[in-house]
């Protein structure tokens, strides 16, 4: 089982993501997240999902997306050289004696502190799963009292090449 | 001129030609039904909306052509779901309208509302509620051409109470075009010659025709191809119909149910060249054994049903037909320097060494009568000139495996989702489309009483349909698997307790016969038969008969139970 990162663009019309989840749900495939989004088209909405599953699984999901109706184009974007994003927000205990240490963190991971309270930071961050996943291990021992994901977008890269 | 949207629905319908249309009205339809008498389109009224859409259905499996349905909101519109994951299993062009609540009541639990769309998601190939009455004709006719082309299905079109009394110009649009649905029609040349090495290769090739041959209208090119490159021939039970049932190359089904001559040839086969069909695992058994030895290449319009439950060497994804029609042109160059008889000649003299060794039979060793008599004696009196509708369970093993079918459309039945209750009513609808035909469904006294109320319908719509009950008291095919695999707990399948089929049929006006002796069978079929309006055939038939061969599930299609 690994994840794959799928770009759907399908036609912004009622029910569209109704009708995507249930696709995974109706076969038991699993969605890690799920975002969705207009694009510069009239019209159209780009989706990104993060699934998981074996080669097999994948290709039966990327096919299924595919026949829905609504679905203009389907890309696999594991394969493919590709930009990953996701943007976080975590609430933090702050204590005084601990925030100029939250703060350096935040300092060093380019983050934005983007609401403060008397023991609370809330911290914005974005990038890809690697650089998040580090942030809130180093976060965790602090106490994260919340937290919140848009899940991935992704596009690919113009340069396929290996420079 | 502007015109309501109940107008506009009927004359988009006017211009889809259709003549037809099976429903049942109610609140929020009325609209619909008040315009109906004005129109060229006849609505015939069920009892049961489930009625309606398997009707629909029957009338789309028999004509090619697209089957429409018409009920209300709420109940009436969850009444056809059965029918519509029906039509979706076995990919049945039909259209369906439902009416729907004012655009107001919408979300607010109104009576008789229901999210008709959110519930027939996953079983239409896609579904619509209209929102806007300018948006009316576009979409009946996107809904037209998303049930028939691609891999045919079901398309619901709900349409609220207040967009039926609304006022727009009616303008159909002369064509569809939808930036997020091109369907693969045509078969990449490459890989169609590639087939055609393969088959020159191969020393014994197995083609596995499926119910996309029929759907696709390519039985001619099937058939050409089997005769003349000398391939015998399987088939789905679905695809019965496609390659005549009578000629020696054809082996009948494969699978659970199927012939041991087919079911050795797929074990045995070194090319299986697999035609519209999806590898069902009724079929394949256990998957892993699934021809062993073979190549196997896949034609299907539907590239999900590729590379699914089997490993395929060879994809190719196309509409059957132009991609038979592109076999048919390669291979026919070949004809006179190559001698695919001769070439053949060992592995079809084996195949049909099989089905001698073997063929479909039954012990007619007793007094009491055989269902398989039954069946064979229909094919008889019809000589195969007649469309035969099933339900589900023996009844539909029996019709598959002792009627030949020789042309296309002649075999209506639920094979995807397995629908008991499914072949009354559309033997009806067929009946519509074919007024002369003899139409006639054979049934089990399980699977007859899930739609028995349709008897009403096709009385007073002189629809004289043929109802021949293979009788055996009991729910067959489960107690069939409890005796064999539940140490005979027959648990919930005794249907002893039954009405009187002969009296069922005189109270609505139909005619009943009953059967208790092997000597009757024959001539009581005759003469019913020859009644101009529909009848009943009761026939107590041996209560503890089974299906054979049977492979069970989980096993593989060499482990079969033979008679």
């Amino acid at each position: 089982m690994s994840k794959h990162t799928l770009s759907v663009m399908v036609e912004n019309e009622p029910g569209v993501l109704s009708r995507v989840a249930g696709l995974f749900s109706g076969r038991g495939f699993n969605i890690y997240s799920l975002n969705v989004a207009p694009t510069l088209e009239k019209g159209v909405s780009l989706m990104t999902i993060v699934a998981e599953g074996d080669d097999a699984i994948v290709e039966q999901i990327v096919k299924q997306l595919r026949k829905l109706v609504p679905t203009i184009k389907v890309k696999d974007l594991t394969e493919l050289k590709s930009v990953e994003r996701e943007m976080v927000l975590l609430k933090v205990n702050a204590e005084d004696s601990k925030r100029a240490e939250i703060l350096r963190i935040v300092d060093i991971f380019r983050c934005k502190v983007v609401d403060v309270s008397v023991d609370e930071l809330t911290i914005e961050v974005t990038g890809d799963q690697g650089k998040i996943g580090a942030l809130v291990n180093l976060l965790t021992r602090f106490g994260i009292k919340e937290i919140a994901r848009t899940g991935n977008v992704a596009m690919r890269r113009s340069m396929q090449i290996d420079l | 001129m502007k015109l309501t949207g109940a107008q506009i629905l009927l004359k988009c319908l006017e211009e889809e030609g259709v003549d037809v249309m099976f429903g049942f009205p109610g609140g929020a339809v009325i609209d619909i039904y008040d315009e109906i008498p004005k129109s060229s389109v006849e609505h015939i009224l069920v009892r049961h909306e489930q009625g309606a859409i398997h009707a629909a259905d029957g009338y789309a499996r028999a004509t090619g052509r697209v089957g429409v349905c018409l009920v209300t909101s709420g109940p009436g519109a969850t009444n056809t779901v059965t029918g519509i994951a029906t039509a979706y299993a076995d990919s049945i062009p039909v259209v369906i309208f439902t009416g729907q609540v004012p655009r107001a009541l919408i979300g607010n639990d109104a009576f008789q509302e229901v999210d008709i769309v959110g519930i027939t998601r996953p079983c239409t190939k896609h579904n619509y509620l209209v929102q806007d009455v300018n948006d009316l004709a576009r979409t009946v006719k996107q809904a037209f051409y998303l049930a028939r082309t691609g891999r045919p299905g079901p398309v619901l079109v709900d349409l609220p109470k207040d967009i039926q009394q609304q006022l727009a110009e009616f303008k159909y649009p002369e064509e569809v075009s939808m930036r997020s649905y091109k369907p693969t029609k045509m078969p990449h040349i490459g890989q169609i010659r590639k087939v055609v090495k393969l088959l020159k290769k191969a020393k014994r090739p197995l083609i596995y025709s499926g119910g996309g041959v029929i759907t696709s209208g390519s039985h001619e090119e099937l058939t050409w191809l089997g005769k003349t490159l000398h391939i015998p021939v399987t088939s789905t039970l679905m695809g019965l119909g496609a390659f005549p049932g009578d000629d020696g190359l054809f082996l009948g089904m494969l699978g659970m149910h199927g012939t041991y001559a087919a079911n050795m040839a797929v074990n045995n086969c070194d090319l299986l060249l697999a035609v519209g069909a999806r590898f069902d695992d009724r079929v394949t058994g256990k998957v892993d054994t699934f021809a062993p030895n073979a190549t196997i290449v896949h034609i299907d319009v539907d590239p999900t049903s590729i590379q699914k439950n089997v490993s395929v060497q060879v994809p190719l994804v196309a509409d059957c037909k132009p991609a038979l029609a592109a076999l048919k042109a390669e291979t026919e160059g070949t004809l006179d320097e190559y001698d695919w008889a001769a070439d053949h000649k060992e592995w079809v003299d084996k195949v049909q060494g099989w089905a001698k060794e073997h063929p479909l039979t039954y012990k007619d060793d007793t007094e009491g009568i055989k269902p398989q008599y039954v069946v064979e004696k229909i094919y008889e009196i019809t000589k195969g000139d007649a469309i035969i509708a099933t339900e589900v369970g023996q009844n539909q093993m029996w019709a598959a495996q002792f009627y030949k079918y020789n042309r296309p459309n002649t075999l209506l039945t639920s094979g995807g989702l397995g629908t008991m209750g499914y072949g009354f009513p559309a033997a009806m609808g067929a009946q519509r489309a074919f007024p002369d035909k003899l139409v006639i469904d054979i049934a089990g006294d399980g699977s007859i009483q899930m739609c028995i109320q349709e008897m009403m319908t096709v009385v007073c719509n002189k629809l004289p349909v043929k109802i021949v009950i293979l009788n055996n008291g009991y729910l067959g095919m489960v107690r069939q698997w409890q005796e064999l695999f539940y140490e005979k707990n027959y648990c919930a399948t005794c249907m002893d307790a039954q009405p009187d089929f002969v009296k069922l049929a005189e109270a609505y006006g139909a005619a009943g016969f009953r059967v208790t002796e092997k000597k009757d069978v024959e001539k009581t079929l005759r003469e019913a038969f020859k009644v101009d309006k529909p009848v009943i055939v009761d026939i107590r038939v041996e209560k503890e008969e089974n299906v054979y061969p049977m492979v069970p599930a989980g096993a593989s299609l060499t482990e079969m139970l033979l008679v």
